[in-house]
């Protein structure tokens, strides 16, 4: 959450804001070279020519955290793993998304009864914002949870949430 | 040479020593006495008609109705083409086996790889440690009576189907 966050009340010049803001952070995703396992291959081929996931300008895989906001865990995390994908997360700037790529991230996926170094889905360790099941999921699918995510960064707001009425 | 006539050299060589030779079959092996392995392992090295240069692989095979863990050795010959098993038998409760690290190099990883899953402690191996799972990892995973773990380093292990999700 940035300093301009939950400050101001919904209006004419917040949601013009909201919109040019949103505009800026969709259209410009940068997504973190994190292959896991084998789905990062689809990831690969979704970032080549033949998919081009530059057209949705989330094309460049930054080899840091530091300068991604977008993490696709593409692949098997294991419980040695997870120790590093946490800290990985923690190491990249606000505002930053999650993405779970593949059945192994979504839930364990082939490895959830007889895998025992397999986290049950990469929920467990990090907040996800959208999963993409599939084993491993097309490139098309991909794309499909990239263009979801987009609407769901378009949909943000920076006014003060209103408060929820307390639940007796 | 031909498997026959390896088992029958090795038997020839060490009568004391080779309790049990199977040539025929799809696995040719013999079963080596484990006080005298790295002795048996030497000649299989250095004898110019046997000339096992190669180590291609240590499997370890957890056999709990017989109480015993096995190292099964394939080795090759690069320069005759010929290849051959051995197997040393460990008792389950007290795994001991000496290590051949010094006769063939390939062994150091394959051993601790057997350790690291099964447990069998390599005696004489120069850094007997866990070589894939994490070093605090409790127990064996590839045995037969392995426990899952609940819970790693705060993240659950369940593999309920049902299970809560945390909230971030
Ligand atoms: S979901 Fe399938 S393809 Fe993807 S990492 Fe897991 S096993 Fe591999």
């Amino acid at each position: 959450m940035s300093w301009i966050e939950n400050r101001f009340e919904e209006g004419v010049i917040v949601t013009s804001l909201d919109w040019a803001l949103n505009w800026a952070r969709r259209s410009s995703l940068w997504p973190m070279t994190f292959g896991l396992a084998c789905c990062a291959i689809e990831m690969m081929a979704t970032g080549a020519s033949r998919f081009d996931l530059d057209r949705f300008g989330a094309g460049a895989f930054r080899a840091t955290p530091r300068q991604s906001d977008l993490m696709i865990v593409a692949g098997t995390v294991t419980y040695k793993m997870a120790s590093r994908l946490k800290r990985l997360y923690h190491q990249m700037p606000d505002p930053k998304y999650v993405m779970a790529m593949g059945a192994c991230t979504v839930g364990g996926g082939p490895y959830f009864i007889h895998g025992y170094h397999v986290v049950k889905g990469v929920d467990l360790v990090v907040p996800v914002d959208i999963y993409v099941p599939g084993c491993p999921p097309r490139p098309e699918s991909l794309m499909e949870g990239l263009m979801r995510l987009q609407d769901k960064i378009a949909n943000q707001t920076i006014a003060r949430r209103r408060l929820e009425p307390a639940k007796n | 040479m031909t498997p026959e006539q390896i088992s029958r050299r090795l038997q020839d060589r060490f009568a004391d020593a080779v309790r049990a030779a199977d040539a025929s079959g799809l696995h040719p092996h013999a079963v080596v006495e484990p006080g005298r392995w790295v002795e048996v392992a030497r000649f299989l090295r250095d004898d110019a008609d046997l000339a096992m240069d190669f180590l291609r692989s240590i499997s370890g095979v957890d056999y709990p109705e017989d109480g015993k863990l096995v190292s099964v050795y394939d080795l090759i010959s690069t320069r005759h083409g010929h290849a051959f098993a051995i197997k040393v038998e460990a008792p389950r409760d007290n795994p001991h086996t000496p290590s051949v690290c010094d006769v063939w190099p390939a062994a150091d990883w394959h051993e601790r790889e057997a350790f690291d899953l099964l447990g069998i402690v390599y005696d004489g191996h120069p850094r007997l440690t866990r070589i894939l799972l994490p070093d605090d990892w409790a127990g064996y995973p590839l045995r037969k009576d392995y426990e899952f773990p609940r819970e790693y380093h705060g993240i659950p292990c369940s593999t309920e189907t049902n299970q809560e999700r945390p909230l971030h």
